[in-house]
């Protein structure tokens, strides 16, 4: 391969037929192949250790007496060990695989002492099991998203510092002049994720500032884990694997670039919309809500990018596990952005603030936009990773129906509900205690849906495994495995 | 995009814009709030400087030490997850028409919290004055029974029951004072000859949310009657 060559390519990260492109992308994913599949094990394990979690707290929201004489298993507890194992467990984990094999691939450059990588993201295991167990014990904080307590986050945040830094090396290393879009997003996220752990860890739990200021901080830092943590990378692997998958470049590059920008300027001041009608000066939640209602922009910016780069190919879209779970992704994105931003104006948020409306939303923002993109990146890389083909297109199937109903179900009910408890709430007529018995339907749908996503993880879990541990008839399966085989094709 | 500087520059003052916006700037607001009285009244020395006038009381109180032991227990189950502490002014939703409280929560009201548990989910109802609210329906006995198991006090509740706060235990002599009242012939009461006895976190739980209290007026937020 010449130089020109080589430069062009770097240009133009979707497939290339060149032998030495694909070489060398080969030798990047042979560089980072133990830590990722590390991450990714870790990560699908952490899925159905929070799967079960999730279960136990739905079920508990309408059967109170449900395991009730178990304080470990209390309801505040549980939810708050589902929240942080799918949130540090699955959501990191798998961003550690995907994101840092994307960005090592985008940047060209192998990752080099790949024992050390591994053994930060073995520590932050460790961490974050001390700090799940923490939480059931009782040490639970009570801060929201910050709930591990004390004595295990200076270890998720040194393991954390020493698995990111790999992603800035990665860049700092890179070959080629040109930075894809992908690289911003999760070099930024690789960058903006400490900043706000490390900030809300030192002013809520070190050394906690005075009063409310501490809810300022908690709702800062929470809402960017969404905005600038889990969607950036979320968004990064999308504009990754589109073109890559599909074989032509993202629509527009001009959008990219303002999608991007509108993002990082409008998203981290938008989480004080959780604060509405707080005891916190007006003005910072004025600000918060018009961030909110701004981040229309980037939303529409990156729907309408993601949109024309797929459109006139959904064949292709539906044929690929990993488009179709990314597609499924970026339309959420759209869909969870919208609502989000409706939320934030206060005459809904009068109504929607404190029911499970808002526990809808952030499944729809964290399921069905991010753990769909995510799940797609998996389908994507695990192939080229362990140079097999997935075994099973019908668990492919199964796992997508599953989740995509599944997590369909939970935000029409949840969203449904909540709006119901929200206007009765509001009215002072209604005895509070009616409010609370007349969410039980929706809560018992809940559990329907929730039984839905356990059995699309299990589905998940049973085709990685068989993959990882594949009979002699998986590793002599010649070509991707697709979903529908009417029409032969190369596209995975 | 290759102007690396400037996307490293914006990178970081995208973050360092909110950080200093949001966090910065309400810690300069609100950091170096402090206790006050009720009411202000006018400075002797300058009328158009209002001081709060000598000898009267400071609010919010000071939380007592068993009351600090029940918060520390209210955090290790995790109420704050279908419990809010704040109350929302009176035409922005319904929470002093419900009688959460007599007026609307301000910054002040938390500063002597070393954890603040403001909350985001209403699955129960509104605890910022709840020691103001049930201590008129019989208080402590009241709460006791309600944490044993909400079936009690609330029928249809989705309050899981606590009933591992509580010690049953056989009658060894006298009845013990402590003991939980239950109403007459309640399904929840335990067998004759036992009673049910609060552990030292249920006491101190109680006491805590006895405590809380939004019943004194501040400057910035008067109780008007």
């Amino acid at each position: 391969m010449s130089v020109s060559q080589s430069n062009s390519s770097s240009e133009s990260p979707y497939s290339s037929n060149s032998e030495a492109v694909r070489a060398e992308l080969s030798e990047i994913d042979a560089s980072i192949r133990s830590a990722s599949l590390f991450f990714v094990i870790s990560a699908i394990s952490w899925l159905m250790i929070g799967t079960v979690f999730a279960l136990l707290a739905a079920f508990k929201a309408h059967e109170p007496d449900f395991a009730s004489a178990f304080e470990f298993l209390t309801f505040g507890r549980v939810r708050s060990a589902h929240l942080n194992a799918m949130a540090l467990g699955w959501g990191n984990n798998v961003i550690f695989a995907v994101g840092l094999w994307i960005m090592a691939r985008l940047c060209r450059a192998p990752i080099h002492h790949k024992g050390m990588l591994l053994i930060a993201g073995i520590f932050w295991n460790i961490g974050l099991t001390v700090g799940i167990f923490g939480i059931l014990k009782g040490d639970i904080t009570s801060v929201e998203w910050l709930e591990i307590p004390h004595y295990a986050t200076p270890l998720l945040a040194i393991s954390y510092a020493l698995i990111g830094v790999w992603g800035i090396l990665a860049f700092r290393f890179r070959k080629g002049d040109h930075v894809y879009v992908s690289q911003w997003y999760i070099l930024a996220a690789l960058f903006w994720f400490p900043w706000l752990y490390v900030i809300a860890q030192i002013m809520i739990i070190w050394f906690p500032a005075r009063g409310v200021v501490q809810s300022v901080t908690n709702w800062w830092f929470a809402h960017n884990v969404l905005g600038l943590w889990l969607t950036p990378m979320a968004l990064g692997t999308a504009y990754y694997l589109i073109p890559k998958v599909l074989g032509r470049p993202i629509y527009s590059y001009y959008l990219s670039v303002l999608g991007f920008w509108a993002l990082a300027i409008f998203y981290n001041w938008a989480g004080v919309h959780h604060l509405i009608g707080g005891p916190i000066p007006v003005w910072l939640i004025s600000a918060g809500i018009v961030a909110s209602v701004m981040m229309v922009i980037p939303v529409i910016v990156v729907g309408i990018n993601h949109h024309m780069s797929v459109v006139g190919l959904h064949k292709e879209v539906w044929r690929s596990p990993t488009l179709r779970f990314i597609v499924f992704g970026a339309i959420s994105y759209t869909l969870v952005s919208l609502t989000g931003s409706a939320m934030a104006l206060r005459s809904v948020n009068e109504v929607t603030h404190f029911t499970h409306f808002t526990v809808g939303h952030s499944h729809h923002g964290v399921y069905a936009f991010f753990t769909m993109i995510m799940f797609g990146g998996v389908y994507y890389m695990l192939p080229r990773m362990l140079k097999r083909e997935w075994p099973s297109a019908m668990l492919i199937k199964i796992h997508f129906w599953a989740c995509a109903l599944g997590i369909t179900v939970m935000v029409i009910a949840l969203q449904t509900g909540g709006w119901i408890q929200g206007l009765e709430m509001n009215n002072a007529e209604i005895a509070f205690l009616d409010t609370v018995k007349n969410t039980i339907p929706w809560l018992k749908a809940r559990s329907i849906s929730g039984v839905m996503l356990t059995i699309g993880h299990i589905a998940f879990a049973t085709n990685v495994a068989w993959m990882l541990f594949a009979a002699g008839a998986v590793r002599a399966k010649q070509g991707p495995t697709l979903l529908d085989d009417t029409q032969k094709g190369g596209i995975v | 995009m290759k102007n690396l500087p400037l996307l490293f520059c914006g990178i970081f003052f995208a973050l360092a814009f909110s950080f200093t916006g949001l966090i910065l700037s309400s810690h300069i607001q609100l950091g170096s709030l402090t206790r006050t009285t009720e009411t202000l009244v006018p400075s002797d020395n300058d009328p158009t400087v209002m001081v709060m006038p000598e000898g009267e009381t400071l609010y919010p109180a000071m939380p007592g030490g068993i009351e600090q032991q029940g918060k520390d227990v209210y955090i290790s189950m995790g109420c704050i997850y279908c419990h809010t502490q704040q109350i929302r002014r009176a035409d922005f939703g319904a929470d002093i028409d419900r009688g959460w409280g007599p007026r609307q929560t301000v910054a002040r009201d938390y500063i002597t919290q070393d954890r603040v548990l403001l909350g985001t989910m209403r699955a129960g109802p509104d605890l910022a004055n709840v020691g103001g609210r049930i201590f008129q329906q019989g208080g402590r006995d009241w709460h006791h029974l309600h944490l044993y198991n909400p079936q009690i006090t609330s029928e249809g509740s989705t309050m899981p029951p606590f009933a591992f706060l509580y010690e049953l235990r056989e009658v060894d002599g006298a009845p013990s004072s402590d003991a939980l009242k239950f109403p007459p012939d309640s399904e929840f009461a335990p067998d004759a000859g036992y009673e049910v006895i609060p552990t030292r976190r249920a006491k101190a739980l109680v006491e805590y949310l006895l405590s809380l209290k939004i019943n004194y007026s501040l400057p910035e937020a008067p109780i008007i009657e």
